[in-house]
């Protein structure tokens, strides 16, 4: 199935939760906060939220800025 | 209120040492940053949140690996936002992030040549942002009417611009700033403008609460050594407020006595 992270498209095997897709990216040790679908996903809830065909995530951190 | 009390900048109810709150943009890299935090001896610094960068080096540390939330207050802003729902949508991811973090630095902009805030939305977004339960600290106009507004909203501090964002030309209307200072029942923090460390020291004279910038040191040809005279220049202007300068006159006032002259 695809779904779009951070504006970009990303292929992934039916069934895969968000913790899952984190290691994937190698994005499981950091600071971040995701929305998928506009909702935002506490971290508690990472690895029972099951992916779906078509979603489309946000993930965020914090940068420098003023 | 004793001297001590009066030195203290208290936001949401936590006590903070340093009146000056820092940037963390425009940097060269996170080791030049954090000297300049420790020199500023600022004990807030603002961040912006953002799209992680996919396929970035997993060990690569990230800012808040060197500049750490358990040691700084971390100040997330909503930079970039031009209307009350992304700057909304950017605190609560923020909070989250930060792991039920409530202190957000609101701000709406209007136009990308000024940097101007938008002020009906940052009205809006600090409405929904305060019901919320966040701590909104909110840069603004220089409008003493808004400035109020805003304090009535809830807002924990209200941040008038002194300049446009980065623009480093001082405090433009110290009048203005004078007048939201009279009203005012919670902090006011001058946001934006500061170029140099007399602009910061004229903020503090002025009686304001606080300062906020970040290009005036991030730019500065030494960064690091900038951080440390803005330490200097708040904690001047600081003091210079409370002791209360000496009356402006016309024409001179000796200082040495007539009397006793032997000539």
């Amino acid at each position: 199935m695809n779904i779009v992270v951070n504006g970009k498209p990303q292929e992934l095997e039916a069934m895969t939760n968000l913790q899952q897709l984190l290691e994937i990216l190698q994005l499981g040790k950091g600071r971040i906060a995701i929305e998928v679908n506009g909702e935002i996903v506490p971290r508690s809830l990472f690895q029972e939220t099951i992916l779906q065909h078509d979603d489309s995530l946000e993930i965020v951190q914090a940068i420098g800025g003023g | 209120m004793n001297e001590q009390t009066q030195n203290t900048l208290t936001v949401a109810g936590v006590d903070y040492q340093s009146r000056l709150i820092i940037g963390s943009g425009k940097y060269k890299d996170f080791q030049e940053n954090l000297q300049a935090l420790e020199n500023s001896g600022a004990e807030i610094i603002t961040v912006a949140i953002r799209r992680v960068n996919l396929g970035q080096n997993a060990d690569e540390p990230s800012l808040l690996d060197v500049i750490s939330p358990d040691k700084y207050t971390i100040l997330p802003n909503t930079a970039g936002c031009y209307n009350a729902d992304d700057a909304v949508r950017t605190c609560r991811m923020a909070r989250e992030l930060l792991g039920d973090h409530k202190l957000v630095k609101l701000e709406v902009l209007g136009d990308q040549k000024t940097l101007y805030p938008n002020v009906t939305e940052t009205l809006i977004a600090a409405e929904i942002l305060v019901k919320d339960g966040f701590d909104v600290m909110v840069y603004t106009s220089d409008d003493p009417l808004i400035a109020k507004r805003l304090e009535e909203i809830g807002c924990v501090a209200v941040m008038p611009l002194g300049a446009p964002i980065g623009s480093g030309l001082g405090i433009r209307n110290p009048h203005n700033i004078r007048l939201i200072l009279e009203n005012a029942e919670v902090p006011i923090i001058v946001d934006a403008g500061v170029g140099t460390a007399s602009d910061a020291s004229i903020a503090m004279e002025l009686g304001c609460d606080g300062v906020l910038m970040n290009t005036a040191i991030a730019e500065a040809k030494n960064p690091t050594l900038m951080a440390s005279a803005m330490k200097k220049a708040v904690e001047s202007g600081r003091e210079s407020f409370l002791a209360g300068r000496m009356p402006r006159r016309q024409y001179a006032s000796a200082s040495s006595p007539i009397d006793g002259a032997f000539f």
